[in-house]
């Protein structure tokens, strides 16, 4: 497990959000606002929360993370990149032919990424895949946990309603489910599309643990992730409040950078407003010309 | 007297619960996902000779396939059960997505499938399962035709490395197979030998065809008859076979004629060996309320329908 300190995580997070402009500029293709605000849990669940191996990503012993809201994956792409489960440079292959980094996350075994555990785009099914996994773990005694990030908007979905009745009728109390609270969806802010509040109270409702923080604030977010690991008897889900786009002025909070890519120009603004960090950014190579380098195909 | 003989009539769900129960026995990672129709789909007696691995997401087909890919990705081996049109048509998008893109060995086994299922109407008559089920990549698709072959079936399905569709029906029907006869997923049983005419049927269609032979043996038809339990894989070589050894090709089955057993077999004939090929099937039609029997009449698909076609097709056939 790594475990980095609070300076550490905070610009690891501002180092994935540099990868992920860049990775943006290169695909021309892909989602900025979600990722940017995610940054933040992230950096935490992947260097200080998470069980895991990058050298071993089936390791029996480790937290499963599942990402329910597919369209979010290149945060995920970058977080693993960094934390060691795939190259660097694989960065630059975002959403290209005979690559492994799909437009949507597929699991290692198909074509996709090592720590992707299944395939996801489609929204809402996450919660339940999460509900059966931690009640699979349970039936062996396990002490693995399963952490699974929901969008809000994807809380659209009858079946999240399913898996949180199901969730909450077993008490699958070693699952922590993570909303990312960011108010935008791709036509418009959440209460504009579909009214989702009181959204603590259905949870609750449904016979949940809920907790809220700041989730651009890690130093919150791994204190209530620490929390919501102590409570038991229910499944937990912390609300994290976000703001998409978070760190790139012109994104923050506008619904509109949902599902496109900066321009190269854009590109350039981002990576100016988010300073350098020690760990550097990944080299760009041409994978058209490399086209099996790397990659399972 | 027929070749084949109906030993007992016994459901083929009864089968797939008595099945699970001893799969139970054998492996402690075996569980069952219910959808609130246990009793229908006997996984009432999983439920009971194994609580704690009986896992009931209520009436929540979407959640049942999330809930049964995530129970795999823990290593567990998920059998999800209820009846056919909401096992496979609610929950579509989780079947590609969570089992089919992900490859996840999970078992979708869908009880009271096809017209047969009588007096529910044509609301619970699966008659689109096979074509749904078949075009997604990864997906096996098997149907068996009596319980003694839902019981093999069910626990060759156990270890099977892939997602899987299961179909099997509610009514209580002859119990034909030998009860020590090996199956294989994709491998075609040859029933009966014949030259100059091949019957291949699924389900319930298999005994239909039975009897089907029968009449036709009697006006000196000489038909063979392979029970295509396994949809997808396709076992080409014995369509193949029979397809150049009697020329000319019947398929039977209680769903739509297209794209379920008889599309599948089309598809191998047009492309490696044009060979005429009438179609048993219920045609392009929702059915209605009634008794099996009644409905497999009045929808084309019993075993006097089997002989016209079969005469049909051998009109057709070149000599």
């Amino acid at each position: 497990m790594e475990h980095f300190d609070l300076p550490e995580l905070q610009e690891m997070a501002r180092q994935i959000r540099r990868d992920l402009m860049k990775m943006l500029m290169i695909s021309k293709s892909g989602h900025s606002g979600g990722p940017l605000g995610l940054s933040d849990i992230f950096a935490s669940l992947y260097f200080s929360i998470l069980k895991i191996d990058p050298k071993n990503p089936t390791w029996p012993e480790r937290d499963y993370f599942f990402l329910s809201a597919g369209h979010l994956c290149p945060v995920w792409y970058a977080t693993l990149a960094r934390r060691g489960f795939i190259p660097l440079k694989e960065l630059s292959t975002l959403r290209k032919i005979n690559g492994r980094l799909q437009g949507h996350p597929a699991p290692a075994y198909t074509h996709g990424v090592p720590g992707v555990e299944i395939a996801s785009g489609a929204l809402g099914q996450g919660l339940s895949i999460a509900v059966g996994c931690a009640i699979g773990l349970r039936l062996d005694k396990k002490p693995n946990r399963v952490y699974v990030l929901t969008g809000d908007g994807e809380l659209d979905e009858g079946q999240i309603w399913e898996a949180m009745m199901t969730a909450g009728h077993h008490k699958v109390d070693n699952l922590i489910a993570i909303v990312d609270r960011n108010n935008c969806q791709i036509d418009n802010r959440t209460d504009k599309v579909m009214e989702l509040e009181p959204l603590a109270e259905k949870w609750k409702s449904f016979n949940w643990h809920v907790l809220e923080c700041n989730g651009n604030d890690i130093e919150q977010f791994l204190h209530t992730i620490k929390q919501a690991q102590e409570l038991s008897g229910k499944p937990k889900v912390i609300i994290a409040h976000t703001f998409m786009g978070k760190g790139v002025s012109f994104m923050e909070d506008d619904y509109k950078w949902h599902g496109v890519p900066p321009n190269e120009e854009q590109g350039k603004q981002a990576l100016s407003e988010l300073a350098p960090t020690k760990y550097g950014d990944f080299i760009e190579f041409e994978w058209e010309k490399q086209p099996v380098e790397v990659g399972a195909k | 007297m027929p070749k084949l003989q109906s030993t007992d009539l016994k459901a083929t769900r009864l089968g797939f619960g008595e099945a699970l129960v001893e799969l139970g026995r054998e492996n402690p990672n075996v569980v069952v996902l219910g959808g609130d129709v246990t009793g229908s789909v006997r996984t009432d007696l999983f439920m009971k000779a194994f609580p704690d691995r009986f896992i009931s997401v209520g009436v929540a087909e979407q959640d049942m396939i999330g809930t049964a890919a995530g129970l795999a990705v823990a290593g567990k081996i998920p059998f999800a059960s209820t009846y056919g049109e909401f096992a496979v048509g609610r929950p579509f998008d989780q079947i590609r997505q969570s089992l089919a893109y992900s490859d996840l060995p999970v078992k979708i086994c869908a009880s009271h499938c096809g017209i047969t299922v009588g007096p529910d109407g044509a609301t619970h008559q699966s008659l689109e399962d096979i074509a749904i089920m078949r075009v997604l990549p990864h997906m096996t698709v098997a149907t068996p035709c009596d319980y003694h072959q839902t019981k093999k079936m069910i626990h060759a399905s156990m270890m099977w490395k892939h997602p899987i569709y299961i179909r099997f029906f509610r009514e209580n029907t002859p119990v034909f197979t030998d009860v020590s006869a090996r199956f294989e997923f994709g491998k075609a049983d040859t029933l009966i030998e014949g030259t100059d005419v091949t019957v291949i049927a699924c389900g319930l269609q298999v005994w239909e065809a039975i009897l089907a032979e029968e009449i036709l043996a009697s006006e000196g038809i000489s038909v063979r008859l392979l029970n295509m339990h396994t949809i997808k894989p396709l076992d080409k070589d014995a369509i193949l076979k029979a397809a150049k050894e009697t020329g000319a090709i019947v398929t039977a089955e209680d769903h739509q004629r297209h794209a379920g057993l008889g599309g599948a077999v089309a598809e191998v004939l047009a492309e490696q060996y044009p060979t005429p090929q009438e179609f048993v099937a219920v045609n392009d039609t929702f059915g209605e309320s009634g008794k099996g029997d009644e409905l497999m009449k009045k929808y084309g698909i019993a075993k006097d329908d089997v002989v016209k076609a079969v005469k049909k097709v051998l009109k057709r056939k070149k000599s």
